[in-house]
């Protein structure tokens, strides 16, 4: 049977995603510009049909910790907000990571510092790539661009988060929230049994302790130095492994480029146009959009500097972020330049392309 | 086929909607669609703008300097979005409140008063629906019976009995739209 297409915005389609990929409970708190996460879930009402709790805490902080404590029961849960709220709930990642829990967190990211502005940004990106918080640690980080893979990414982060039981960001922004485009919705999976649930996470989830099996203790504290040191090796191994196996990216005419643009989310998708444009004037320009942003496609752009990639340049909508990844993988065998607009303006193709002549191609 | 357009006016004039309607009726016709909303303190009773892309391929940059096409429905949107439309483009606007009149040559320029239409026939509520027939007339990127069917998809079902009146309105919409140039 055909799937249903549906015309819906980002935000609808993160929560129609959580409903339908069976996650157990959302715990939030309203932010522009993501609010509508958790007003579509509000109008759904999924407690009523797939059993999944929805509630509007009092704070971000508040909301990350019942995070903590559901995901601690090996739920599948999730919550979401704009940067600043992300801001707030930063110390529960911490924890999270801490004590190895699954959960996704979604940021619909928003011009900062501080309060900031309510239109689209990607200045969080240090914030979602290097942990984020305190401690050795790091979030598996997922970057959507179109309204597809808001939906297709909620799915793929709770899979990852389980497989690796680490806090999942998805790192979305203002664009790719707030715009509508045609959707496929996956059909609805059932939510897991409570005996599902203790199968499956037998080693560690406080499911309810029997006589069968050894206590589970969910902390993250350690009063022993050489513990969490040891602690802290499994973790980087984790990470590693991560890097190893996770990493995802897509490219666009980079077969014969000369010049390459590094850019992701809705700046990518603003760089494509200007791959085209750049083609057109005959130069060969090509695009990288990492996917994940942790784990980063350094592999896939070392490979490009290798092969004879004459510079790069890293369009982001802040002032300079993933270009510090970025020049790591070209490690000098090329130039790496940033181009970027921030504070809620959004660059356009032509900007992108004037930067890309100016700092790169006529250089 | 690539129709790049730009509706601006007052939040509460219908610009989200009819942007969305049209969408709507390009996703029945098969296109690739995106909808991208100017939103926050400029909704509250300000302007408001959408951007609304329909493509025959994937669409890359949903947000655009340019535009195929501008429908203006206020004074704000005539002076920031005049001279982003593309030499060739058409741009439509309500002559309603309208005190600086479009100056450029080089685009077509057509009005439609559905303002006055609706006032007239005692329903600022087609307003919109007016435009967007107004709009199809000069920019037939899709057929009838799919806008028909968008505008459908676009509304809750609670508002299905404003099917007949919208349709309508499309249609008037379609007859009152003047060129100038």
């Amino acid at each position: 049977m055909k799937k249903e297409v549906r015309l819906m915005k980002g935000n609808e389609v993160l929560a129609e995603a959580a409903i339908r990929c069976g996650a157990d409970a959302y715990f939030g708190y309203p932010i522009t510009p993501q609010s509508e996460v958790m007003e579509t879930l509000m109008e759904l009402q999924p407690w009523e049909t797939t059993g999944m709790v929805v509630l509007q805490a009092e704070s971000e902080v508040a909301a990350i910790n019942m995070v903590y404590g559901a995901a601690s029961t090996g739920k599948r849960v999730l919550t979401s907000s704009s940067s600043p709220g992300v801001s707030l709930m930063s110390e529960g990642f911490s924890y999270l990571a801490g004590a190895e829990l699954p959960c996704v967190v979604i940021n619909v990211t928003r011009g900062g510092p501080g309060l900031g502005t309510i239109q689209p940004s990607q200045s969080d990106y240090f914030q979602a790539t290097k942990g984020g918080a305190h401690g050795d640690f790091h979030l598996i980080t997922l970057a959507p661009s179109s309204v597809q893979e808001m939906h297709d990414f909620v799915f793929d982060a709770f899979e990852l988060a389980f497989k690796y039981r680490n806090p999942v960001m998805i790192l979305s922004d203002g664009v790719i929230g707030q715009m509508m485009e045609k959707v496929v919705l996956a059909d609805q999976r059932p939510r897991r049994t409570e005996a599902e649930v203790i199968a499956a996470e037998k080693d560690w989830a406080l499911t309810g302790k029997t006589a069968d099996r050894e206590e589970h203790v969910i902390t993250s504290l350690e009063l022993d130095p050489y513990a969490q040191e040891r602690f802290n090796e499994k973790l980087i191994a984790k990470y590693n492994k991560v890097r190893e196996n996770e990493v995802r990216y897509e490219t666009y005419k980079t077969e014969d480029a000369d010049y390459i643009i590094v850019a992701f989310g809705s700046a990518a998708r603003i760089c494509t146009m200007t791959v085209d444009m750049a083609r057109e004037a005959g130069y060969k320009v090509g695009l990288i959009r990492p996917i994940t942003l942790f784990p980063f496609p350094t592999k896939a752009i070392a490979e490009m500097a290798a092969k004879g990639a004459k510079g790069f340049l890293s369009a982001e909508l802040n002032h300079g972020q993933m270009v510090e990844d970025v020049r790591l993988a070209v490690n000098g065998k090329a130039p790496v330049e940033h181009y970027g607009r921030s504070g809620g303006a959004v660059f356009s193709p032509d900007e992108v392309y004037n930067a890309l002549l100016t700092k790169i191609i006529k250089k | 086929m690539k129709e790049e357009l730009i509706i601006a006016g007052f939040g509460g004039q219908g610009v989200l909607s009819t942007g969305k309607i049209l969408a709507y009726s390009g996703v029945m016709q098969d296109y690739e669609v995106s909808w991208l909303p100017s939103y926050g303190p400029e909704m509250r009773g300000g302007t408001a703008n959408v951007t609304v892309i329909i493509s025959d391929k994937r669409i890359s940059s949903p947000t655009l300097q340019k535009f195929d096409t501008a429908i203006l429905l206020n004074q704000q949107s005539m002076d920031k979005f005049e001279s982003q439309v593309k030499p060739g483009g058409v741009l439509i606007y309500d002559t309603n409140g309208i005190t600086r009149h479009p100056e450029r040559t080089d685009i077509k320029i057509y009005t439609i008063d559905a303002a006055e239409e609706a006032a007239k026939r005692g329903n600022s509520r087609i307003f919109n629906t007016l435009i967007l027939g107004g709009y199809l007339k000069v920019r037939p990127i899709v057929t009838l019976e799919n806008v028909f069917k968008g505008l459908k998809k676009s509304l809750p079902e609670r508002a299905w009995k404003s099917l007949p009146m919208n349709e309508e309105a499309i249609r008037i919409g379609m007859d009152i739209i003047k060129e100038v140039r």
